[in-house]
């Protein structure tokens, strides 16, 4: 079971930047790649919970801004020498730009499990 | 009018005596009649020199300290070669062997010590003498002109001072100690070793571990023999087996003497009158034997007599120096690790160099340096403190910043002490790497710099351990290690100036453009080369080039210092530190209405409004209206200015007012590395000058301008860049050192280490032709011209203010995963 939401617009993400939204009490970190992918993660970093959305995006990789950690934003993953992971989010965006990201309901918080359940 | 003054008699002219003399004439000049008796009929010289003397570094003559005319001058009546053979302290008088006598209401022992004979048969021969006065050196002097082979008894410091005194004499000198290693009294074993090894390849000859039983001849002597039944043939014997306090007066006097003459804390023998300093006192049970705690004692002493109020002496840690061997050698404090004490140790047999400290509850005890003794006076100076050292033990073992024992990326030096290290020793403080991970690396098949920083991150992130990690690279990886051409991160190989050449040769416009073009490896590059090639394309082409700001670090995105929960911090511009009530008040209200969670006043002379949400700080500036400070970039910083000639009573100019301009002059400069600027209005350099980037002092008439400071992680002080008269020119050369900085610097290198890489000398020289200064300041004035304030551009531009916000509060739309996936196939179709 898991819960779709429409989340901005391509525009709204500078290339190679990235937003941050909160689904139900989530914080989720959308990144717009060099070549308009957007990937959506759960925006905490493995390491020691750096603000994700705030790093350098290099290719599909996010540097987290406190230390420096590279985060593979597809897979979720710490890239070596560092361990451990994070959520990621399947995303689509839409012909008019809309983005769509399908969060797992288990990963919502209770206010958010009762209202859009699939 | 003379016979007012109390009689101070002194009996020993030597260095702790006069010494006391010297200090009261300086406290109570018109107090006492003085008069010394000296056995020596010299006057009062420096004994430590003796070892020069003999050497042949110094004369007799230079080595007094007060000559006679300082006698007569001070009013002191001088006795020279006269012994006192007795104190009467019933009468208060001296008896002198001459026949000479003199009362006193004070009287100063002060008859230092002799040289210790060995009681042993032939010890009364000629040719036989011990290592104290002018007499013993002039003794060994006349013995090395009719003779070759000289024994010194005693490998302490003493005796192989004098051993090398003699070896210069140009005799045959072999040295005879009973213990197993030299110097025992100041080094421990592995100092002890590489000393004599040092002094073996000087010639000296050493017999260990033997007990001189008799001296052999007739008259003269002609040889030792030793316990075990083994001789050495030897026309002069130097008897150097230590000292004896010279108490031999104060004991038929009737004075309290154990060792020494016994004493309390205010140099007071259990005699009325009569005091003691120097070598012949006991103190707390010690009789000192080097010249610094004597002279404590003597401070004491003339305080006392002096009747200036005096805390007692309350004893001496001590430290010594070999001083004429061509070795340096320093001991300090407990050399030998007590228990529950712990000893780090540093060796280096390739460049002879040995270090050891003994620390104890993170206190310095002792020191032993050998080889390399720079900073046996700042590590005896802790050991006297006794201040908490933790987290120094490396930086002080090291002696110097540990990036600095880097020279050429060799990493050879240091190896003993690499293989000493514990395995679970931490390398790297930044990312916290043992010395254990770093080996497994190596052994797991690392054989680059590179190649352990990627999967270690060892020396990713300060680098200060950079050499130890190279130092671990040789050691275990050995013929294997890969010297990789290492480029400015993992991306390329192409170092700093090949780049920037590179970008100016063809024209590359754009980061993106410059990794495409110069073949990274990476395509997208990563957080180390994106920002110094966005920052090295601003400095070429300050009119072209379109600032990345995706390529920046998340402060200089967000113009605010990002904080570990993800909340940013707020410093906005106050010029030179001055501020006003108005502006006071804005600042408060509003933190405020922000619900800002802390206020601080930082260490650069501002205010920073803590805890700040990211999507509040637009909104934050806006009700500041102040400039952005800049805290969070490599960029001008602040400007650190002390109150001056506006309100101080020593200020010679305007600190403020040069502040002030310096700070609009530079704000918003973006540079290589932080930078940080500080004027002060006279050299009491209450603004820190002398410890940042530029740091200007006022003198009277003009104004010193210093260079290359640094307070962070190595202090370094600055170097004097020269002296100008008015405000342009100091604004004219600070423009052109920062805008030369700007151009040559490597990205995050600051002007400390970039001064010290290229010279000041070199930075000299391009300032000082007048065309080139004006041109560096006309290009950093175009640069600086071009810039905004960050701050308010965000705050005016919806474009840029978004990307504070979070995204529009997500509507959501219910869905199963059959309709999502229907819709993928729409949208494929
Ligand atoms: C706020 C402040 C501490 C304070 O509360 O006083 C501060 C805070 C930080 N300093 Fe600092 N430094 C502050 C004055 C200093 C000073 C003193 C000064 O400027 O007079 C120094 C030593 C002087 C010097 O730079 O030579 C100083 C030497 C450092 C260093 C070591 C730099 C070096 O070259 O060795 C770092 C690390 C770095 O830059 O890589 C650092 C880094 C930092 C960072 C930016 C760490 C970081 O990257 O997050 C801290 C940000 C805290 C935050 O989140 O706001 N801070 N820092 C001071 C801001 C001054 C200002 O008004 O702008
Ligand atoms: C070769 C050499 C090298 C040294 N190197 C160092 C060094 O590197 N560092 C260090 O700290 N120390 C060193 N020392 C030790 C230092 O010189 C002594 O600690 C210091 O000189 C002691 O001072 P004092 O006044 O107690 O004794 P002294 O300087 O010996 O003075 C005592 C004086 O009293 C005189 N005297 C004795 N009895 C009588 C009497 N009855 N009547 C009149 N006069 C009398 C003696 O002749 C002598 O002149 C060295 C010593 C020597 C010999
Ligand atoms: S010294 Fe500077 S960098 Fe370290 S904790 Fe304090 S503010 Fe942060
Ligand atoms: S919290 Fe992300 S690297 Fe440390």
């Amino acid at each position: 079971m898991s819960q779709q939401v429409k989340a901005g617009k391509l525009t709204d993400i500078d290339p190679l930047g990235s937003r941050r939204l909160n689904v139900n009490g989530l914080e989720i970190a959308l990144f717009r790649l060099s070549d308009g992918e957007i990937l959506a993660v759960e925006n905490r970093c493995p390491h020691k919970g750096g603000v994700l959305s705030e790093g350098m995006v290099c290719g599909p990789v996010v540097h987290c801004p406190l230390h420096d950690w590279r985060i593979d934003l597809r897979s979720g993953e710490a890239l070596d020498p560092d361990k451990g992971c994070i959520e990621t989010f399947p995303t689509e965006v839409q012909a008019d730009g809309t983005i769509y990201l399908t969060v797992p309901a288990s990963l919502l918080g209770a206010s958010g499990t009762d209202t859009h359940i699939a | 009018m003379a016979n007012k003054r109390k009689k101070l008699v002194l009996v020993g002219n030597g260095m702790a005596g006069v010494r006391t003399i010297e200090h009261l004439l300086k406290l109570a000049p018109d107090l006492y009649d003085i008069t010394i008796f000296g056995a020596e009929p010299h006057p009062n010289y420096n004994r430590i020199m003796l070892s020069s003397v003999l050497a042949g570094g110094a004369s007799m003559e230079e080595i007094v300290i007060n000559d006679l005319d300082w006698y007569r001058e001070n009013g002191i009546t001088l006795h020279l070669g006269q012994a006192v053979s007795k104190i009467d302290s019933d009468n208060r008088r001296v008896y002198a062997e001459g026949g000479i006598e003199a009362d006193y209401d004070e009287l100063i022992v002060a008859t230092g010590s002799d040289a210790f004979i060995l009681p042993i048969p032939g010890a009364d021969k000629e040719g036989v003498i011990g290592f104290r006065d002018i007499k013993d050196c002039v003794a060994m002097q006349e013995a090395s002109r009719k003779h070759k082979k000289a024994a010194v008894i005693g490998g302490g410091l003493l005796g192989l001072e004098a051993a090398r005194g003699l070896l210069n004499l140009g005799m045959d000198v072999t040295v005879i100690h009973i213990n197993e290693y030299l110097m025992e009294r100041q080094l421990d074993r592995p100092a002890s070793l590489m000393l004599q090894k040092e002094l073996e390849a000087q010639g000296m000859k050493f017999l260990l571990k033997k007990q001189t039983e008799a001296v052999l001849g007739k008259q003269r002597a002609k040889g030792l023999l030793f316990k075990d039944g083994s001789m050495l043939e030897a026309d002069l014997v130097v008897m150097a087996v230590g000292i004896r306090p010279n108490v031999a007066l104060a004991q038929r006097s009737g004075l309290a003497v154990e060792r020494g003459i016994v004493v309390d804390d205010y140099m007071r023998t259990n005699v009325p009158g009569i005091y003691s300093v120097g070598e012949c006192a006991q103190h707390r049970g010690i009789a000192y034997g080097l010249v610094a705690p004597l002279y404590e004692q003597g401070a004491v002493l003339a305080k006392s007599l002096a009747g200036v109020p005096v805390d007692g002496y309350a004893g001496s840690v001590t430290s010594t120096k070999l001083k004429v061997s061509g070795v340096d050698v320093f001991s300090g404090g407990i050399f030998v690790e007590p228990e529950g004490a712990r000893a780090l140790r540093y060796q280096d047999e390739i460049e002879g160099v040995y270090k050891k400290l003994v620390i104890m509850e993170n206190k310095l005890i002792g020191a032993v340096l050998f080889g390399e003794t720079g900073e046996g006076a700042s590590l005896f100076s802790l050991i006297k403190s006794g201040e908490n050292i933790a987290g120094r033990e490396k930086e002080l073992l090291l002696g110097l910043p540990a990036d600095a024992l880097a020279s050429g990326g060799g990493g050879g030096s240091g190896t003993a002490r690499l293989e000493a290290m514990p395995v679970d020793e931490i390398v790297c403080g930044c990312n916290g790497v043992s010395k254990g991970d770093i080996v497994s690396a190596i052994e797991g098949g690392c054989t680059s710099l590179g190649q352990i920083k990627g999967c270690t991150k060892a020396s990713a992130s300060c680098g200060g351990c950079k050499p130890l990690v190279e130092g671990l690279l040789q050691i275990h990886a050995g013929d294997d290690v890969v010297t990789v051409k290492e480029g400015i991160c993992g991306c390329t190989s192409l170092s700093r100036d090949e780049i920037v050449a590179d970008i100016k040769r063809m024209g590359l416009k754009t980061v993106k453009e410059v990794m495409n073009v110069l073949e990274w490896n990476n395509d997208e590059g990563c957080s180390k080369c994106r920002p110094s090639l966005n920052y090295y394309l601003g400095m070429l082409f300050p009119a072209e080039y379109k600032d990345e700001k995706e390529s920046r670090f998340a402060n200089e995105r967000y113009h605010a210092n990002i904080q570990k929960d993800g909340t940013y911090s707020v410093i906005p511009r106050i010029y030179g530190g001055v501020t006003s009530p108005t502006e006071l008040k804005r600042i408060a209200e509003v933190a405020e209405k922000f619900d800002v969670p802390l206020v601080k006043f930082t260490g650069g002379q501002r205010l920073d409004l803590l805890g700040v949400k990211k999507e509040d700080l637009p909104g934050v500036w806006e009700a500041l209206d102040m400039p952005s400070g800049h805290g969070y970039g490599k960029a001008l910083r602040t400007v650190k200015t002390c109150v001056g000639s506006t309100f101080c009573r020593f200020g010679t100019q305007d600190a403020m007012g040069m502040g002030v301009r310096l700070e609009k002059a530079f704000e918003r400069m973006n540079a290589p590395a932080k930078v940080k600027l500080a004027v002060s209005g006279c050299p009491r350099n209450c603004a820190e000058a002398t410890v940042k980037d530029f740091g200007v002092v006022a003198v009277d008439g003009g104004w010193e301008l210093h260079v290359g400071g640094n307070a962070g992680i190595h202090v370094r002080a600055t170097d004097l860049l020269g002296f100008v008269k008015t405000d342009d020119e100091v604004e004219e050369w600070a423009s052109a050192f920062l805008q030369y900085y700007r151009e040559n610097a490597t990205w995050n290198e600051r002007t400390a280490p970039w001064v010290e890489r290229v010279g000041l000398d070199h930075v000299k020289q391009v300032l000082s032709d007048e065309a080139e200064r004006k041109a560096l300041h006309m290009r950093l004035r175009d640069t600086l011209d071009r810039t905004v304030d960050p701050w308010k551009q965000i705050v005016n531009e919806p474009e840029l203010r978004k990307n504070f916000e979070r995204l529009p509060a997500a509507e959501a739309v219910s869905v199963s995963a059959a309709d999502r996936n229907d819709r993928k196939e729409e949208e494929s179709a």
